[in-house]
């Protein structure tokens, strides 16, 4: 039972896209593919355009240019739409519908739609399937939508930071379910999330977005061995923590996304070019210890690996080497 | 079709340690104990999904490195199966070595050596005879999931 077709397949392609609202640009030439049966992270500060990128994907917003895909065809088209699901943070749900008028909603409205699994989701959770929506906790209203979600057995589930509203337990369980669910369908994930700690465990594929732009896109093995953490010791010691520290000439020809000193200790995170010196000690970073470092320097440059280019598109990696 | 499935794994979040080699070391240690033997079916990636919260090609990459070990096999539609065993007899609480090493240690005791010079001692040694076995293949996969399981 192969549903994710070809190991080629893209879920998604996005060829340049920006979107701009009245306040300016939320997304700028993003060029990216996130191959089906991933679970990927999206990661990003505030207002990086995480939730406009998704939307866009899920045609509930219109890129200001450029174009996306979703399993080759447009997002407007019925076949999109089909197969796609988009969890948004509000979990928006019609406030005075029953939870079971809810899921009759979504068993009409979906031709696939799987009773079976939207109910189990909202019995595991003890909410009664006669409560009208308006009535239930943040938590059971994030389930049901959910289970809304899961429902429509799609082959693309966007979730917008599902889990911020659940406490651990549940955030436990409903994460269990989507992995589950994932291993049984090949469903491709794009999830949202600042829980850094917990992506390492959940996702094989990242993206990462700040200020608009596209830092790294990528599978989380090839991304954290194109990295290591160095550290030794600084040979021009300053006074306490320098904020901007001149980067040793024995790094120089790697690609430095990070440099720091703090007393006499220097750490610095390098997407190696070649040997690096024996005064540092080199470790190969934890999947947090990176994106930090990548969020704290918006500036470095952008690594975008094979697997996640799009044909015919300027992606940072070549950016940086023309 | 369902075997008798003997272990659960427990992913701990805080050790460092990545989570398909904690699958892998607790498998092996499982096979050590005996408390899985030859034949017994490992939880499917699913299952393991779900129970820990873990992404599915974790598990996937753990079982394909205790394949290429030849400690358990793949069985298309049916599961990952263990196919040897790791308890050793020559390792068992009455045997020859085990009394040997308890001698040496009772005179390092006798010597005066605290616990943590013991363990750096056998650690050093250990590490000079096993330095070649120690030298695990690079685990570089990330096919996408196989849905066979």
């Amino acid at each position: 039972m192969d549903l994710g077709g070809p190991p080629e397949e893209s879920a998604i392609e996005a060829y340049g896209v920006s979107k701009r609202y009245r306040r300016g640009w939320a997304l700028r030439e993003c060029s990216f593919r996130l191959p089906a049966g991933r679970i990927c992270g999206l990661v990003g500060p505030n207002g990086a355009g995480k939730t406009t990128l998704m939307a866009m994907a899920a045609n509930l917003l219109e890129p200001t240019n450029g174009s996306l895909k979703v399993f080759g065809a447009a997002p407007e088209s019925a076949e999109a739409g089909r197969r796609t699901a988009f969890l948004a943070q509000e979990k928006p749900l019609f406030r005075r519908f029953t939870v079971a008028e809810t899921l009759r909603l979504g068993r009409e409205l979906n031709p696939g739609w799987d009773q079976q699994a939207a109910e189990s989701i909202v019995r595991a959770g003890d909410v009664p399937m006669h409560a009208k929506i308006g009535t239930l906790s943040g938590g059971q209203r994030t389930r049901v939508a959910f289970a809304l979600a899961f429902g429509k057995r799609p082959d693309l589930l966007m979730l917008d930071e599902p889990m911020s509203d659940l406490d651990p337990l549940v955030r436990h369980e409903l994460m269990g379910t989507l992995l589950a669910a994932a291993a049984e369908r090949g469903t491709t994930v794009l999830m949202s999330s600042h829980m850094l700690s917990e992506l390492g465990d959940v996702c094989d594929f990242l993206l990462v977005i700040s200020t608009g732009g596209l830092r790294m896109a990528g599978d989380v093995d090839e991304i954290l061995s194109a990295h290591m953490l160095l550290q030794g010791v600084d040979n021009a010691p300053g006074q306490g923590r320098n904020p901007s520290p001149e980067v040793p000439a024995d790094l120089a020809r790697h690609t430095v996304i990070e440099y720091r000193t703090s007393g006499r200790q220097a750490s610095a995170l390098i997407r190696p070019d070649g040997p690096v010196s024996d005064r540092w000690q080199s470790h190969t970073p934890h999947l947090e210890e990176l994106l930090l470092s990548y969020l704290r320097c918006p500036d470095a440059p952008a690594l975008i690996s094979p697997g996640a280019q799009v044909p015919g598109r300027l992606h940072g990696s070549e950016t940086e080497a023309a | 079709m369902k075997g008798f499935e003997a272990v659960e794994f427990r992913i701990d979040r805080r050790n460092g340690i990545a989570a398909y080699q904690q699958i892998v070391q607790q498998t092996k240690q499982a096979l050590r104990l005996g408390v899985l033997t030859p034949g017994d079916r490992l939880p499917t990636a699913k299952e393991v999904a779900e129970a820990c919260a873990i992404n599915p090609n974790t598990t996937f990459k753990a079982y394909r490195e205790l394949e290429r070990e030849g400690l358990v096999e793949l069985r298309a539609g049916l599961g990952t199966f263990v196919r040897r065993s790791l308890a050793r007899p020559q390792a068992g609480a009455d045997s020859q070595l085990r009394g040997e090493l308890e001698g040496w240690m009772a005179r390092a005791r006798e010597a005066g050596l605290e616990r943590d010079d013991v363990s750096a001692l056998v650690a050093s040694v250990l590490e000079k005879q096993y330095a070649a076995a120690g030298a695990v293949g690079i685990v570089n996969s990330q096919e996408p999931r196989s849905i066979s399981e």
